[in-house]
């Protein structure tokens, strides 16, 4: 249901021409839990923005859910976002003055959906990301920073989206916390059939995923399972 | 996304920085608002000259003596000298000038006036009863010169509420009592309402008595002064104005205009004169008070820049979780309208506020015209328009990713 076909993003500033990714081709199956592992400057951040489908490369085709997005406009690329992509950032990006519901309902108001039931999805995506439910009313600058972040799943789930797309999600958490944010996206692959995609640099974080893309200097270097699994039990939904 | 989720999200946004959307609306408000004054105090002053103007009476054409030039001879008299405005002048155009309703001529002068030991120097006018009707003139207590009168010749006189004042003070009834003008007895039969001081001369300093009584007794000789002439309509004006000018070059035998013995105001061209110097207060005070609106403007691009920097990385999660362009461009549009159209509301309150004050306090008529209400508020969301589309475009057109890296 994801598949990227001779995928190359070349970034082109004056005279200069650099090439970010080369050549990349994979599958990812609707339910898979995929980490994409590299260090810095590899192109993993350009690879989830294409399949985030917030910029499109440069050649090749990236097809979600049997549709060619790699040569769509700004608002077809938006539309694209809205129904299909759900984003949990590094550093959460909540409205710091908003509630925790205000917050997961927000991609419901630009999808148009009435508020009633905006609420309702935004309730039942915080308790599958095991949010309190004493937490829901607060002002999400009034969390800790696990707290945050499940809100931010929350949000990801919210428009119940093919992939949810995770860009280093326990960097801004210490380990433990770390390990409950990595376990709440198993438990929403695993029970929830969601497919994830988690994008970071650190190998332990990587090893929570069934499958782990390497990538080094825009190419693929190793795309295969992983045996050595983690799998923590701090969580409980 | 929907209207309603437009305005919850503006109002959020606004209300997360009550202060600085407060002083930026304040901005506006003053600018607003001191326009609605400004006009107020402009047009108030306008309506004010206008209807003193409309006093005198309405749709009026006053013929005044010009310069005489004794025949063959090219030196002039001054102007309001010549005695060349006849009774029969006025007679005349009465009888052959259409579209009309009434022809007043007016004899007067100035005498010494005694009534018991009290004495005044004050206009007598010399008057048909035309007159009340043309210049709008209305008896408070007794009655007005008759037709009768007029032709008897009858030493009877109206007074004007200042000369009664003067001669028989506020207690005794002047009706019935005799004075004497120009050490010449006549009754008095009437006094006028007051018409307060109209910049024309004052129409309550004054004694009415019949034409024919004062050209007999006290002027002499059968010229008039002035003939008033009321036109049926506003539009006839310039018509009539032109007929009455071809009879009496007619009657007076003279073959060149320039030359004309008689002048005719047009009451139109008086108000319309008086407007342009008003209209001209108008646009001058609302012009200052538009550069204060300019000011409050530019408070609202320079807030509404500063607002799309601060929210970047906002912006980017807006558009990573699906926001298109225009939703990103309504949404900071509606926020500066927002701000200038409430601002608006509000100045339109102070405007009028202030207005209400300096008509209490400092005396200055004041009027707040619906246009200039409506105006405000269409300026004030123009306003937001004009100084929010560069800021709301600016931050449609944030590339997501990099709005998202923004620290």
């Amino acid at each position: 249901m994801i598949e990227c076909v001779n995928l190359y993003k070349t970034y082109v500033n004056g005279d200069v021409e650099t090439p970010v990714l080369k050549d990349i081709s994979f599958k990812i199956e609707a339910g898979e839990f995929v980490a994409i592992m590299g260090p810095s400057g590899s192109g993993k951040s350009t690879l989830m923005h294409i399949l985030g489908a917030l910029d499109t490369p440069t050649a090749g085709s990236y097809i979600l859910d049997g549709k060619d997005v790699s040569k769509l406009s700004d608002d077809e690329l938006a539309d694209i976002r809205k129904n299909k992509i759900g984003f949990v950032f590094q550093s959460f990006n909540l409205l710091s003055r908003a509630t925790v519901l205000r917050n997961v309902a927000l991609p419901l108001v630009y999808a148009g959906v009435e508020r009633a039931e905006r609420e309702r999805r935004a309730i039942e995506a915080l308790t599958a990301a095991g949010l309190p439910e004493d937490r829901f009313s607060h002002l999400s600058n009034q969390l800790s920073g696990g707290q945050m972040q499940r809100v931010a799943i929350a949000r990801a789930l919210v428009n119940n989206p093919s992939i949810i797309l995770a860009d280093e999600p326990t960097g801004n958490l210490d380990t433990k916390t770390g390990d409950i944010v990595l376990e709440t996206f198993q438990q929403l692959n695993k029970k929830g059939g969601h497919t994830v995609i988690l994008i970071t640099h650190e190998p332990y974080v990587a090893e929570h995923a069934e499958r782990i893309i390497h990538i080094q200097d825009g190419m693929i270097v190793s795309d295969k399972k992983n045996f050595k699994r983690i799998e923590t039990h701090h969580y409980k939904a | 996304m929907k209207i309603i989720d437009i305005f919850e999200e503006t109002f959020s946004a606004l209300a997360a920085n009550k202060v600085r959307t407060a002083l930026t609306m304040l901005g506006i408000v003053i600018g607003i608002g001191s326009v609605i004054a400004m006009v107020s105090i402009g047009q108030g002053a306008q309506a004010s000259i206008e209807s003193s103007i409309q006093s005198i009476g309405s749709n009026l054409l006053i013929v005044m003596p010009g310069a005489q030039r004794s025949v063959g001879s090219q030196v002039s008299t001054a102007r309001g000298s010549a005695t060349s405005l006849k009774l029969e002048d006025a007679t005349a155009i009465g009888n052959e000038i259409s579209g009309i309703k009434g022809v007043a001529p007016e004899a007067s002068k100035r005498f010494q006036v005694v009534y018991s030991g009290k004495n005044t120097n004050t206009q007598i006018d010399g008057i048909t009863p035309a007159y009340s009707d043309v210049r709008t003139v209305e008896v408070d207590s007794g009655s007005f010169i008759t037709d009768q009168q007029v032709s008897a010749g009858s030493k009877v006189a109206v007074l004007g509420p200042t000369v009664r004042e003067d001669l028989f003070g506020a207690e005794e009834d002047p009706i019935g009592q005799s004075v004497k003008i120009n050490k010449i007895e006549f009754k008095v039969i009437g006094v006028t309402k007051a018409k307060g001081g109209s910049g024309f001369g004052s129409q309550d300093d004054m004694i009415f008595v019949p034409i024919s009584t004062a050209q007999k007794f006290l002027l002499g000789g059968d010229s008039v002064n002035t003939i008033n002439i009321a036109a049926e309509t506003a539009e006839v004006m310039t018509d009539v104005q032109q007929q009455v000018t071809d009879l009496l070059l007619e009657r007076h035998k003279i073959s060149d205009p320039t030359l004309a013995d008689f002048n005719i105001l047009n009451q139109a061209d008086i108000v319309s004169a008086a407007s342009s110097v008003t209209g001209t207060l108008s646009a001058l005070l609302g012009a200052i008070a538009g550069i204060s609106l300019l000011v409050g403007g530019i408070g609202i691009m320079n807030m509404m820049l500063t607002t799309v920097t601060e929210r970047t990385r906002e912006i980017g999660l807006r558009k990573a979780i699906g926001a298109k362009n225009g939703d990103i461009s309504i949404q900071f549009l509606t926020e500066s309208v927002m701000l200038t159209f409430s601002g608006g509301v509000l100045g339109v309150a102070f405007g009028w506020g202030a207005s209400f004050l300096m008509s209490q306090f400092a005396g200055l008529t004041t009027k707040i015209s619906t246009s200039s209400v409506l105006l405000a508020f269409g300026v004030s969301a123009l306003i937001g328009i004009v100084f929010g589309y560069y800021p709301a475009k600016r931050a449609s057109r944030l590339n997501p990713i990099e709005a998202l890296r923004y620290e």
